[in-house]
């Protein structure tokens, strides 16, 4: 009998199981089969006979903290996607469809934001969409800005572009329809380090709501559009591509070649995260960032995002927060904070999300802060939807900071 | 990125380097590629528990002259007895400064109790353990031993048996909860982790202990396996109040949920010392001038360097890819540095799978102060330390923990010497 071939390093795997300590998933819900026997135990059995596959791989949430925390680097969480991406029959359903594709759904919302805005929170639509479509109804929509992102900075780009050195901005779709003012604040920084802030030609959604929701087609021609933008901006123009966004950032450079087979190993270290590309900017000592004196002293505590962990970058962003005078650093121990997405707003996903976040809260309402920092949007929703804190990207904490 | 010292491994003794070099002031980073055999513990700190002439160890101090004779490169042969019991004290010290309860003494070692029921000799036990005194017997003459029923990572029978030798009456007992039924819905993975998670709750516990309250007699002592919760502390206590009697733990089959909390403990001193601790990170490259390292590369932060004055492998051997192995040769990975190992292959292993291993003694050749070299010669500011280096036969020797502690000690007040 042939046995089909694997593209993932599972035969590393030497059952040790620390993996299945770590997963956030397996914590608090014992019907996940756990990152070692869904991953690399699974995917030996998946070779012989696909029937073996188990749709249970869709409570993981794709975190990668099992790929943290092996001590034999398999790609336990690259191993699980794949399989779902290969195997999974359940297709994609409306809810799926309304979570995933944030582009269009932003595009349509944010001409009207006052009034869908004012719809989605109504108490009636939150049970039929519970009901009907499958959304829990504790959880509230991200609220749509009234015109977007890339609205705005087309009507700079003539001011940006007088900088002699310049990036595009991968601003995802949370900054383009729900959170301008992060995108702003992005610009304001690194207008401060003499750089100039382009957009790309036309970019689309990362894909990563495409992928956790099974629309892997949909996500791979996305991920091959964005590429082919990456590239003309980091090799014909010159500028490298910066992201605010940890999850964006994360699958640009590394979901797009481990799940969506899009080869991009000649622009991955010119896509870089905002607080890392500054961090190096200011290590070299070239620009310096004057702050405000005087600034009201504020207590951060830091939260970092599960792809931010995989990522291991949560120095640049600890770094930077540092710097500014007026705050007050906590770091928070790194943990999942439940919502990984869409995942959490899924009516089955949501006792889930909460028990897999409790430590994380109750953590944060004890640590005496006034505000929470993260680079990752979903964070931020789950946790004002979950503690009493507001939630600030660190760069719109150093923008408020700057002179 | 600016450090004074970049330790590369985050295990027992890359902790135990960084937390010393913190304490005095030093900025230090801590890379990890993935958790470390912290999560296989035991439940005790072995020291030095066997000659290499096979003749077991009470006192690991006494025994140091009679180790350096029948094994010169063994790490331990660099020091004194009284250097060894500065460097032993001072190691159980910061463990104790990191909130973890350990008992024992360098000067004469005790007895931990294995899971198939054996007792070795160790130096410092995880509070809650069973140990003892004498290898003979244990402190009581009756117990009552609990298992959660469905955990197969723990062997009641083995102990039963073997403790009904040395003079106690062991009672076998599982005990079943509605947490447990949940756990049990997917067998394969009801682990200890998983176990300890559902003690963190206090009713849980409280209804544990009624269920064994009800079921015992006048044992002198609980046991039970060594899952008694994750994040809170003084569950064993909560029992013995409930209980009216001594209870102590066993160790299970790994994953070792106390092992996990020591790693949890020494991480969060560390970082709380100012520590960098960057898990699941791999250290891929470096630079040199002359014969110092001047900067080091790893896989996430790319063209962004780690820059320090000092360099630790604290890489461990070769489960963690500390030390590889090929067919013909042993390298160490990152900067090739010297390894001892012999050049004849069939020394490196014997047929009989309970013998000493050769490849157990091969590791990173260092010189007198643990500096690494390459071709002889010393690299001034790249240090070795814990199972990266050669010399010694952890399993056989029952020193793993001690080396890694001791040398992690040393070398932290080597680089403290030259500031």
């Amino acid at each position: 009998m042939m046995t089909e071939h694997s593209e993932f390093n599972f035969e590393q795997c030497i059952k040790c199981t620390v993996c299945t300590v770590y997963c956030p998933v397996a914590a608090v819900n014992p019907l996940f089969p756990g990152p070692k026997q869904a991953g690399p135990d699974g995917e030996r059995l998946r070779l012989k006979d696909k029937g073996f596959f188990d749709e249970s791989l869709k409570m993981c949430l794709n975190c990668k903290r099992c790929e943290v925390a092996c001590p034999s680097n398999v790609r336990i969480g690259d191993i699980i996607q794949a399989a779902r991406i290969k195997h999974s029959r359940k297709g994609p359903g409306l809810r799926e469809r309304l979570l995933a594709n944030t582009d269009f759904i932003g595009s349509m919302a944010t001409p009207f934001a006052p009034l869908v805005n004012m719809t989605v929170g109504l108490k009636p639509v939150k049970m039929v969409m519970d009901k009907v479509v499958g959304i829990d109804h504790h959880r509230t929509f991200p609220r749509y800005a009234f015109g977007t992102f890339e609205g705005w900075l087309k009507r700079k780009r003539k001011k940006q572009s007088k900088f002699a050195r310049q990036i595009s901005y991968f601003h995802g779709c949370y900054v383009n329809y729900n959170n301008p003012q992060l995108g702003k604040d992005f610009v304001k920084v690194m207008n401060a380090l003499g750089i100039g802030v382009q957009l790309l030609e036309k970019e689309k959604c990362c894909g990563v709501p495409l992928i956790s929701n099974g629309l892997i087609d949909k996500a791979r021609r996305q991920g091959e559009h964005n590429t082919a933008l990456l590239r003309q901006s980091i090799i014909e123009n010159n500028r490298p591509v910066v992201g605010t966004s940890t999850t964006c950032t994360f699958t640009l450079r590394d979901e797009y070649p481990h799940l969506l087979s899009i080869d991009n190993a000649d622009i991955r270290d010119k896509i870089d995260l905002a607080t890392r590309y500054i961090y190096r900017i200011l290590e070299s000592g070239e620009v310096q960032l004057h702050f405000k004196k005087n600034a009201p002293q504020r207590r951060v505590a830091y939260h970092t995002a599960c792809h931010m962990e995989k990522l291991g970058w949560a120095y640049y962003s600890i770094a930077l927060l540092k710097m500014i005078p007026s705050v007050e650093l906590t770091i928070l121990d790194s943990q999942c904070c439940g919502i990984a997405g869409t995942y959490g707003f899924k009516k089955e996903n949501y006792p889930t999300a909460q028990a897999i976040g409790d430590t994380l809260f109750r953590k944060i309402e004890a640590s005496g802060c006034d505000v929470v920092s993260t680079d990752c949007e979903t964070c931020k929703w789950q946790i004002e939807m979950s503690t009493s804190k507001p939630v600030v990207h660190p760069i719109s904490l150093l923008a408020e900071a700057l002179e | 990125m600016r450090f004074d010292t970049v330790i590369i491994g985050g295990g027992l003794a890359g902790l135990i380097c960084g937390i010393h070099l913190s304490k005095r002031g030093q900025r230090c980073a801590i890379i990890s590629s993935g958790q470390s055999a912290l999560h296989f513990s035991s439940g005790s700190l072995d020291l030095l528990g066997t000659l290499p002439n096979s003749e077991e160890v009470e006192s690991p101090v006494q025994a140091l002259t009679a180790l350096a004779e029948q094994a010169p490169n063994h790490p331990y042969a660099r020091f004194d007895a009284e250097r060894f019991v500065t460097l032993a004290n001072k190691g159980a010290e910061l463990l104790r400064e990191a909130g973890i309860d350990v008992i024992g003494s360098a000067e004469k070692n005790h007895y931990r109790l294995t899971p198939t029921g054996a007792m070795k000799p160790t130096w410092l036990t995880f509070g809650g353990y069973v140990h003892s005194a004498s290898p003979e017997e244990l402190e009581w003459k009756s117990v009552a031993l609990f298992n959660a029923e469905g955990f197969l990572d723990f062997y009641p029978q083995f102990l039963a048996d073997e403790m009904r030798r040395k003079g106690t009456k062991c009672n076998v007992h599982t005990f079943n909860l509605p947490e447990l039924e949940i756990l049990r819905q997917n067998p394969t993975e009801m682990r200890s982790a998983n176990i300890a998670r559902i003690f963190d709750n206090e009713a849980t516990l409280n209804e544990l202990a009624n269920q064994i309250a009800s079921r015992i007699g006048d044992e002198q002592a609980v046991l039970l396996p060594a899952f008694m919760g994750i994040n809170s502390q003084g569950n064993l206590k909560y029992l013995m109040h409930k209980l009216n009697r001594p209870v102590a733990v066993v160790a299970t089959l790994p994953p070792s949920v106390p092992g996990l909390q020591v790693q949890t403990l020494l991480r969060r001193y560390f970082q709380e010392l100012g520590g960098t601790y960057m898990l699941g990170d791999t250290a891929q490259g470096y630079q040199a001038t002359q014969d110092k390292i001047s900067a080091l590369y790893t896989r996430n932060h790319g063209d962004i360097a780690l820059k320090a004055d000092n360099y630790v492998l604290a890489t461990g051997s070769f489960f963690s890819g500390g030390l590889v192995a090929t067919n013909t040769e042993v390298y160490e990975p990152l900067f090739k540095v010297d390894v001892c190992y012999d050049s004849e292959r069939e020394k490196w292993y014997d047929r009989d799978l309970f013998q000493a291993q050769g490849y157990e003694e091969f590791g990173i050749a260092t010189t007198p102060t643990f500096n690494a070299q390459r071709a002889g010669q010393p690299i001034e500011n790249l240090y070795a330390v814990g199972a990266a280096l050669a010399g010694f036969n952890a399993v056989k020797q029952g020193c793993g923990a001690g080396v890694s502690i001791l040398t992690a000690i040393e070398v932290a007040e080597q680089i403290l010497s030259k500031m």
